[in-house]
């Protein structure tokens, strides 16, 4: 498979009045092939939104260092106008909340053909694609319901219209941070298996933007852990669930209450640093149970596991005996 | 301790036909249990909190309190209802007065509800009960926004229990916060309970946090009570169609757990 979207040394840095300038995204590098579905996990504050939204170019108010390359065109630089060509048809996106990505005085079929109009394609031919999106996505009676307002719509309804924006453009990757926190329970499981499924049939990349590691397999293959504006660890789901090799991500899935365990839940202690105070060796040192001098001194670079996953930890079980 | 007893509320829209946010639902909180209720957007969970804590008024039913019916407690025993069921909500940031300190936002029930006289006393009271739930004592003359959400409620917790209250009931209290920050809550929840005795109420659309805490579970959906069970009856052989959903939208855990190779080091270690 070729590489679709590949990022390297990505840096993104907010610069305040006084010219202070604040890291909140720390040389990340990670690459999706055509087709693929890549998990970004992490707590809030990890970087992993600032990231995905970097691919948009959005957020211009931030400062972007590294490369962002999408089929081969460097996107960071990139002037406003040219970027604008490949949000949508490109790489489209799905954010966390539908009610606020939606706007409550236009009409669903507005929204959605909205991308094609702004084109060029006919209202007549845009309206036609919009009503097989929706269907697609298992909105019935897609065609009188385009006359209707979200506000008519329930939750997951919403959801899947803000899908069908993203995706009327037959963009080659989508963006979805968090695209289903915001839904029940029932509701969350029916929109990941459906972006599941259309992404497979349509050959779609996604960027799967998530803090919840228990929904990470409902889409994804690989998973990438960030945490405190770092990439931590990189591997396969199976290797993520099964051989976690960092110890925050050890950590992290400790932390979840399970339906066929009962023994307490171990949990880290502390928080993640705040961006300004970050550790200038190993990120996770502060809460770390193994952290030793080096830790704390020279930031691990990630590197590969027997697992074939890839771990920035001086200790990773697989590479060392980790010191009692 | 708790007796919901066939409450109904309905709702009067704008002509239209009336909402109805709870039917016959009936609930038993007794000494020291942990009681969970599940339900979606829409189940009447806030609705019966709100019936609780006296903000809305039933139209039918009761809810009883140490035997007393709630709706008629007036004076002395309307105070002493407030100080023996407390409240944790979901949002920390939200329930936490910004422009207080953390110390007077604690002794704040302390000095309403007289349980300790004197600034002196109030204040040793406010360093044990941030010790009791992992805050640094000396932190008490900070600011809300000084503290993380897990740290906020952890503080949000102390101010609840400084009152000495029989039952917690807590809406959503970890739903805004990081995964690695809810075990933290959810431990510190379970160990309050288990050292003071004290019976929780806990509130919750996440099945797997609820059985993390809770023997005795109610289902709510639309208003309705569709299912009561014990976490091993309701977890092992959940009788209504909609608790079978609710288990199956679960994501699956096969493997989630890391091998044993990889056992995490001893847990006093990890614990906050």
């Amino acid at each position: 498979m070729s590489e679709l979207l590949e990022v390297r040394d990505l840096c993104i840095s907010v610069v305040a009045n006084d010219g202070a300038r604040t890291l909140l995204v720390d040389t990340v590098s990670f690459s999706i092939d055509a087709g693929e579905r890549v998990a970004l996990v992490g707590e809030s504050g990890s970087g992993k939104s600032l990231t995905a939204r970097a691919l948009l170019g959005l957020d211009r108010q931030m400062e972007l260092d590294g490369s962002i390359r999408f089929k081969g065109t460097e996107l960071v630089g990139m002037p406003e106008r040219e970027l604008r060509k490949i949000r949508g048809s490109g790489i489209g996106m799905v954010f966390q909340d539908p009610l606020s990505a939606l706007n409550p005085l236009m009409t669903i079929g507005d929204q959605v053909t909205a991308p094609l109009r702004a084109a060029g394609v006919s209202r007549h031919a845009a309206w036609e694609r919009a009503r097989r999106t929706l269907e697609e996505l298992g909105v019935g009676d897609a065609e009188s319901r385009m006359h209707a307002y979200p506000h008519q719509f329930s939750g997951g309804m919403r959801q899947r219209v803000v899908i069908a924006i993203a995706l009327i453009s037959e963009p080659e990757l989508l963006v979805a941070d968090e695209p289903t926190t915001a839904l029940d329970v029932r509701v969350q499981a029916q929109v990941l298996r459906l972006l599941a499924e259309i992404a497979d049939a349509r050959g779609l990349a996604v960027l799967f933007i998530t803090h919840d590691v228990g929904v990470v397999g409902e889409l994804a293959r690989r998973v990438e852990v960030m945490y405190a504006g770092t990439t931590v660890e990189r591997g396969s789901v199976e290797a993520f669930f099964r051989s976690p090799a960092h110890p925050y991500t050890r950590g992290l899935l400790s932390a979840v209450p399970r339906l066929d365990d009962d023994s307490r839940l171990l949990s880290m202690a502390g928080a993640p640093p705040a961006p300004a105070s970050r550790p200038s060796g190993c990120v996770f040192s502060p809460r770390c149970p193994y952290a030793t001098e080096r830790c704390r001194d020279d930031r691990p670079a990630l590197h590969l596991t027997a697992a074939r996953a890839e771990v920035a930890c001086h200790y990773s079980p697989v590479e060392a005996e980790v010191p009692a | 301790m708790i007796t919901v007893s066939h409450l109904h509320k309905r709702f009067r829209g704008h002509g239209r036909t009336p909402v109805i946010a709870l039917d016959d639902v009936s609930l038993t909180v007794g000494r020291g249990d942990a009681v969970g209720l599940v339900g979606e957007s829409g189940s009447g969970k806030s609705t019966l909190l709100r019936c609780l804590m006296r903000l809305e008024r039933p139209d039918e039913g009761s809810i009883e309190y140490a035997g007393q019916d709630v709706a008629r407690l007036h004076g002395r025993g309307l105070v002493a209802y407030r100080r023996g069921v407390q409240m944790v909500f979901q949002d920390p940031m939200g329930s936490l007065n910004p422009m207080m300190s953390v110390g007077s936002i604690v002794a704040e029930g302390l000095r309403i509800h007289n349980r300790r006289r004197g600034s002196r006393a109030r204040t040793a009271r406010v360093g044990e009960l941030l010790e009791l739930v992992g805050l640094n004592p000396d932190h008490a003359d900070r600011h809300p926004a000084a503290f993380s959400g897990g740290q906020r409620q952890r503080i949000a917790i102390a101010r609840a229990l400084a009152v000495e209250p029989d039952v917690l009931v807590c809406d959503e209290p970890v739903s805004a916060l990081d995964v690695s920050v809810q075990a933290q809550i959810l431990n510190l929840l379970q160990d309050m309970r288990s050292t003071l005795g004290l019976s929780l109420l806990f509130i919750a659309h996440d099945l797997a946090v609820v059985r993390y805490l809770c023997e005795d579970i109610y289902v709510l959906k639309q208003g309705r009570v569709v299912e009561h069970a014990s976490r091993e009856d309701l977890f092992r052989a959940p009788a209504h169609e909609y608790t079978r959903q609710l288990l199956a939208a679960l994501p699956s855990h096969a493997g989630l757990r890391p091998v044993n190779q990889y056992a995490l080091p001893p847990q006093q270690k990890l614990e906050s």
